[in-house]
C-alpha cells in the first residue's frame, strides 16, 4: 500500500516545541545523572529547540548539519564522561538531527493515508514505540549476557572498565573455564551423547506415526493424536514424578537409556506436529503414481515421500533436539551425576554456587539456538516452495 | 411409476434386480472389494502408527499412571505391620480405652520382624506425616524391641543348650525334604532357594512358632546367609513360649527335638513373662496414646484418600475429614498463589503481546520476517539461558536497578527488590512465555482481511469502534488459542520460579519437587501432581475444543 500523501514544510511553531519536549525528556535523564533534573529539562529543551530551528532555518544542509550536531554531542559526551557518554551523545546527535528534519519535511507523513487526522498520526506512531519498547523487551536479555559473559571480574554487571570500554575490563576467562573445567566439559559431553539419541529415538518413531496418522481412515485419531501429543501439555514436574517412580521401579532410574527414552518421549509431539504439517500439503498421487511405475512401498517411501517431507523432518528433529538439549527437570531425576548435562550444571550453577561461566555458556548457547533457528527458517521456506506454496 | 418419479436409490436397487450386485474387476461385489480395501488401510496405518504408541504408552504413559496409583497407595502400614493392624481391626477408639493387649503382642512381633528388615524406619516417616513424633517413636521402639524378646529366648537357653543352636532349630521346625533340598541348593545359576517347608507335626502344633520362623527363614535367605545353620530371632522363642502357654500338645511332635519340647512345656509354666502393653509404654509412653493408635488404624487400609485430603489441606480424622488449623493450611494457598500468578502471567502476555502481533501481522512482509526474528531468537533460546539472563538483570546490583540507580529514578540505597520474590517470578516468566502468545495470535491476525477495518471506518466507525467492533471480535481465537497455552505452560512452571522465584514467588511445582527429593514425601507429591494434572487436562480438552490440537503451530 503506497500512499501518495503531499508533503509541505511544516511551520517552526509545531516542531520546534516537538523536538523541545523530546529535549526536556533526554534532559531530564542527563540532568538526573548529573545531580539536577529540573536543569537538564530547561537546558535540554532550550538547547534542542534552539538547534531544531538552527539546523532547518540557518543550517538548511540536512547531510552536514546532521553530521555537525552528531560530532558536537558526541565531543561533549566524551567531555563530561568518556566514551560510554561519547557514544550516548552521539545518539542523541543522530536522533535529534534526524527527528528535526523529519518533522520538518514532513516525511511522517509520506508513508500514511492522506485522511489520517493528526490524533492518528500521533497514535500511529505511539503504537510503533510501544511495539518497539515490547521487541527490546523480548530481546534485551538474550543482549546483555553477551557482552556480560566477556567480563573481567567474577561479578553479573557492568564494571566501571567495561563502560569505558577499557580492554582490561574484558577477558575470555569464563570462557576458558567453560572449555577447561571438567565439570562443564563432562556435562557438555553428556548432552552431546544424549540429545542426538533421543533425535534418533522421536524422529523415528514419530515420522512413521505422522506418516500413518494422516491416512485417510486413521480409528480413534483423535484420541491417538490426544496421546500422542500429551507430553507437550503434561508439565514437566509431572512427567519428571512420573518416571521418576516409574523408572525406579524398573531399574531405568539413574541409568543412560532412562534418560534417553525419557527425552525421546518429550521430543515426540514436536515431531508429530512438524510432520503432520508437512504432510497436510503432501500429494498421495504422487506415491500412487509410484506404485504404479513398479516402485514397492519401501522404495515408494525413500526415494518420492521421503525427499519432499524431509524439510519437516528435519525440523522436527532439531525441535526434539533442542527439546532434549534445553531439558532440565526431567534430566534432574531421571538421571543421576552420571547423566548431569549441560542445562543441569547451568541449574546448580545459578541456585548454589553462581558463577559467572554460566554466562559464557549461556552465550554460546545462545549462538547454537540462533543456527538452529536459521536452519529451521531455511527448511520451512524450502518445505513451502516444494509444497507449491509462496514463501511466507 | 415411470422412471422420473424413482429415487435414485430405488434406481439402484431396480438396476440390482435386474444385472445383480455391481461387481469389481476380481469378479467380487464392489462393495465387499471396497471394504476390503477400507481395512487394509486401516490396518497398515495402524501399523505405522503402533510403534509410536507404544512406545508413548511404556515411557510416558506408564510413568504418569504409576505416579496417580502411587497417590492412593498406602501398602505400607499392613504390609509392615500385618498382624497389628489386623487385631486392631476391631479396635474402636471411642471407648477411650488403649487397645488390648493381643495387640501389643502383635504389635511385639510385628516391631520385632521390621526391626530386622529396617522397615521400620520407613513406617515411621509414613506415619509422621500424619502425626508428628511416630517417627522418633518408632525408632526408640526398633531399637528396644531386641531386649524385650530376649526375656523368653534367655529362659528357654537357660533350660536346655539345644535352644541355643540353629541346626537344632532347623531340624526341629524345616521338613526333611525341604531341609535336604536347602543344603544342595548353593544359590549359584539363577535358582531360587526352596520354599520353606515346615515339619508337618509342628506345623499343626506350633503354629504361631513356625509362622515367625517362616518370616525368619525368608528373611535370612535374602541375606544370602544359610537359614540351616542361622540362630533364630528372639521374636521366634516368644512365639514358641506362646504356644507353649496356649496349651499346645507337644506329645504329638516326633522325631528331632521332641524331648526338649517337652521339657520346656513342663518348665514353661514357670517362666518369668513379658507384659508387653506395659514394656511399650516403658518403651515411650506414647504408645498409650489413643492418637498414635488412631492414626495407625486408619492408615490400615491399602489405599488411603490421606495423600489427597493433605494436599487440599484437610486429614483423616476419626469423624471424617476435616479441614487442618488454620496455621497448618498451606497447599491450597499455594494452588490459588499458582493460579494466580499465572493468570497475571497469561494478561500480561495478552498485554504485550497483542500490539506485537498486531503490527508484525500488517507491516510488509519483508519488515515482519525481519521482526518475527526478535520473537523467534527468544523462542528458541534455552530456558536456562533466559532464566540466567533475568536472574543476573533483576539482581539488587543487576544491570536493571544499575541503569535504574544511574538515571536517577531510585536511590541507590533503596534499589528494588525484583528477584526471589513475585515481581521477580512475574517478569521473567512473562518473557518466557511471551512468544507462544505472539505466534498463535500471529497466524490468526494474519487470516484477518485489513479491508474490514478500512470498510468500518468509510461507513463512518472511529478508531476504536472499528478496532473493537471489528477486527478485535476476529482475533479472539487468537488470544484464547494463546492464553490457554500460557497459562498451561504457566501453572506446571518449575525451573523460573526456583530460580528467580524466592520463597513468595514459587509455586506448586516447586512443592512437589521438594516433596520427591527433599521430604521424601513421594504420596503427597503425586497428590499434588495429580491435581494439578487434572487442572492442566481440563485446560487441555478446553484448548482441543477450541482450536484443535492438530492446529498448534510452532515457529509461525
Amino acid at each position: 500500500m503506497v500512499a501518495l500523501t503531499p508533503v509541505e514544510r511544516t511551520e517552526p511553531s509545531f516542531y520546534v516545541p516537538v523536538v523541545a519536549a523530546f529535549g526536556a525528556l533526554a534532559g531530564l535523564f542527563v540532568g538526573t545523572a548529573q545531580g539536577s533534573s529540573l536543569l537538564g529539562i530547561l537546558v535540554g529543551a532550550a538547547l534542542m529547540g534552539v538547534i531544531a530551528f538552527v539546523l532547518t532555518k540557518v543550517i538548511k544542509d540536512e547531510r552536514r548539519g546532521r553530521l555537525a550536531l552528531l560530532v558536537a554531542l558526541a565531543a561533549a559526551g566524551f567531555s563530561m564522561g568518556g566514551i560510554a557518554a561519547g557514544i550516548i551523545g552521539a545518539a542523541f546527535g543522530w536522533f535529534f538531527g534526524w527527528m528535526s528534519f523529519w518533522l520538518y519535511e514532513s516525511r511522517y507523513r509520506q508513508h500514511l493515508v492522506p485522511y489520517l487526522t493528526p490524533g492518528q498520526v500521533l497514535w500511529h506512531y505511539t503504537f510503533r514505540v510501544i511495539c518497539g519498547a515490547i521487541l527490546v523487551f523480548l530481546i534485551t536479555p538474550i543482549i546483555v549476557v553477551m557482552p556480560l559473559s566477556f567480563n573481567a571480574e567474577d561479578f553479573f554487571t557492568f564494571t566501571p572498565e567495561m563502560l569505558r570500554f577499557d580492554p582490561a575490563g574484558y577477558s575470555l576467562k569464563h570462557y576458558e573455564d567453560f572449555f577447561t573445567n571438567s565439570d562443564w566439559q563432562g556435562a557438555l559431553a553428556n548432552s552431546v551423547k544424549i540429545a542426538p539419541a533421543a533425535t534418533l529415538l522421536s524422529v523415528a518413531f514419530g515420522t512413521l506415526a505422522a506418516i500413518g496418522l494422516s491416512q485417510p481412515h486413521v480409528p480413534f485419531r483423535r484420541a491417538i493424536m490426544a496421546v500422542l501429543i500429551s507430553p507437550m501439555i503434561v508439565p514437566l514436574i509431572i512427567s519428571a514424578a512420573g518416571m521418576y517412580f516409574f523408572y525406579s521401579r524398573i531399574g531405568l532410574q539413574g541409568t543412560y537409556i532412562g534418560v534417553v527414552l525419557a527425552h525421546a518421549a518429550l521430543g515426540i509431539p514436536f515431531v508429530i506436529i512438524t510432520v503432520t504439517a508437512t504432510l497436510v500439503g503432501f500429494d498421495n498421487s504422487l506415491t500412487r503414481a509410484a506404485a504404479n511405475m513398479g516402485a514397492n512401498p519401501v522404495t515408494t517411501f525413500f526415494r518420492v515421500q521421503m525427499p519432499l517431507i524431509l524439510p519437516g523432518v528435519i525440523s522436527g528433529g532439531l525441535f526434539a533436539f533442542i527439546t532434549s538439549f534445553d531439558e532440565v527437570v526431567v534430566v534432574l531425576f531421571v538421571g543421576s551425576a552420571g547423566q548431569k548435562t549441560l542445562p543441569w550444571q547451568m541449574f546448580t550453577g545459578l541456585r548454589e554456587q553462581i558463577s559467572p561461566t554460566i554466562l559464557a555458556v549461556a552465550t554460546i548457547l545462545v549462538i547454537i539456538s540462533i543456527a538452529l533457528l536459521t536452519v529451521v527458517e531455511m527448511l520451512r521456506r524450502r518445505s513451502e516452495r516444494l509444497r507449491g506454496m509462496s514463501p511466507g | 411409476m415411470t422412471d422420473s418419479t424413482m429415487t435414485p436409490d430405488e434406481h439402484r436397487r431396480a438396476d440390482e434386480a435386474a444385472t445383480g450386485p455391481m461387481l469389481a474387476a476380481d469378479g467380487r461385489p464392489l462393495k465387499v472389494s471396497l471394504n476390503r480395501a477400507l481395512r487394509r488401510q486401516k490396518l497398515r496405518a495402524m501399523l505405522l502408527i503402533a510403534p509410536l504408541l507404544i512406545f508413548v504408552l511404556v515411557t510416558f504413559i506408564a510413568p504418569i499412571a504409576d505416579m496417580l496409583f502411587r497417590s492412593i497407595e498406602n501398602q505400607i502400614v499392613s504390609d509392615t505391620l500385618p498382624r497389628t493392624t489386623s487385631e486392631l481391626a476391631t479396635w474402636d477408639a471411642e471407648t477411650g480405652e488403649i487397645p488390648p493387649p493381643e495387640v501389643f503382642d502383635a504389635l511385639f512381633k510385628d516391631m520385632f520382624i521390621a526391626t530386622e528388615r529396617k522397615a521400620h524406619t520407613r513406617l515411621g516417616s509414613r506415619l509422621n506425616y500424619e502425626l508428628t513424633g511416630v517417627s522418633s517413636l518408632f525408632r526408640k521402639s526398633g531399637r528396644r524391641v531386641d531386649d524385650m524378646g530376649e526375656v523368653y529366648q534367655d529362659q528357654f537357653e537357660d533350660l536346655n543348650d539345644f535352644w541355643k543352636d540353629g541346626e537344632n532349630w532347623s531340624a526341629l521346625m524345616g521338613s526333611d525334604a525341604w531341609r535336604s533340598s536347602m543344603s544342595d541348593w548353593d544359590g549359584k545359576d539363577g535358582r531360587s532357594a526352596p520354599a520353606f517347608e515346615p515339619r508337618s507335626d509342628v506345623a499343626s502344633t506350633l503354629p504361631e512358632t513356625v509362622a515367625i520362623y517362616r518370616e525368619f527363614v525368608d528373611f535370612v535367605l535374602s541375606e544370602d546367609d544359610n537359614p540351616l545353620a542361622e540362630d533364630p530371632w528372639a521374636v521366634v522363642y516368644a512365639a514358641l513360649y506362646e504356644d507353649l502357654a496356649n496349651g499346645a500338645d507337644v506329645s504329638a511332635v516326633s522325631g528331632a527335638g521332641a524331648a526338649e519340647l517337652l521339657e520346656a512345656e513342663a518348665a514353661a509354666s514357670n517362666f518369668e513373662t513379658v507384659d508387653y502393653t506395659a514394656a511399650f509404654a516403658d518403651v515411650d509412653k506414647d504408645w498409650h496414646s489413643i492418637e498414635v493408635w488412631q492414626t495407625i488404624q486408619t492408615y490400615s487400609p491399602d489405599f488411603t484418600s490421606g495423600y489427597f485430603l493433605n494436599a487440599v489441606d484437610m486429614q483423616k480424622t476419626p469423624d471424617g475429614p476435616a479441614m487442618r488449623p488454620d496455621n497448618e493450611r498451606i497447599y491450597i494457598k499455594l494452588f490459588i498463589r499458582t493460579m494466580f500468578m499465572s493468570l497475571v502471567i497469561t494478561g500480561s502476555c495478552i498485554l504485550l503481546g497483542y500490539p506485537v502481533a498486531w503490527i508484525l501481522a500488517n507491516l510488509p512482509a519483508r519488515t515482519a520476517n525481519l521482526l518475527m526474528i526478535l520473537v523467534l531468537l527468544p523462542f528458541w533460546t534455552s530456558l536456562l539461558v533466559r532464566t540466567s539472563a533475568w536472574k543476573v538483570m533483576l539482581q539488587q546490583q543487576g544491570v536493571v536497578n544499575d541503569t535504574l540507580v544511574w538515571l536517577g529514578i531510585v536511590a541507590d540505597d533503596s534499589r528494588l527488590a525484583l528477584i526471589n520474590n513475585q515481581t521477580g517470578t512475574i517478569i521473567a516468566m512473562t518473557h518466557i512465555l511471551l512468544p507462544f502468545m505472539i505466534l498463535p495470535l500471529y497466524s490468526v491476525m494474519k487470516t484477518i482481511p485489513p479491508s474490514y477495518l478500512r470498510a468500518a471506518k468509510s461507513l463512518g466507525a472511529t478508531n476504536w469502534t472499528a478496532f473493537w467492533r471489528v477486527y478485535f471480535p476476529q482475533s479472539v481465537p487468537g488470544i484464547g488459542a494463546g492464553s490457554i497455552l500460557v497459562f498451561i505452560l504457566a501453572i506446571g512452571y518449575y525451573i523460573t520460579p526456583e530460580i528467580v522465584g524466592g520463597t513468595t514467588g514459587t509455586f506448586i511445582s516447586n512443592r512437589i519437587a521438594y516433596h520427591i527429593s527433599s521430604s521424601l514425601n513421594w504420596g503427597l507429591a503425586a497428590a499434588l501432581g495429580a491435581i494439578l494434572l487434572a487442572f492442566v487436562l481440563g485446560l487441555y480438552w478446553a484448548y482441543d475444543k477450541i482450536v484443535g490440537i492438530d492446529n498448534v503451530k510452532l515457529g509461525g
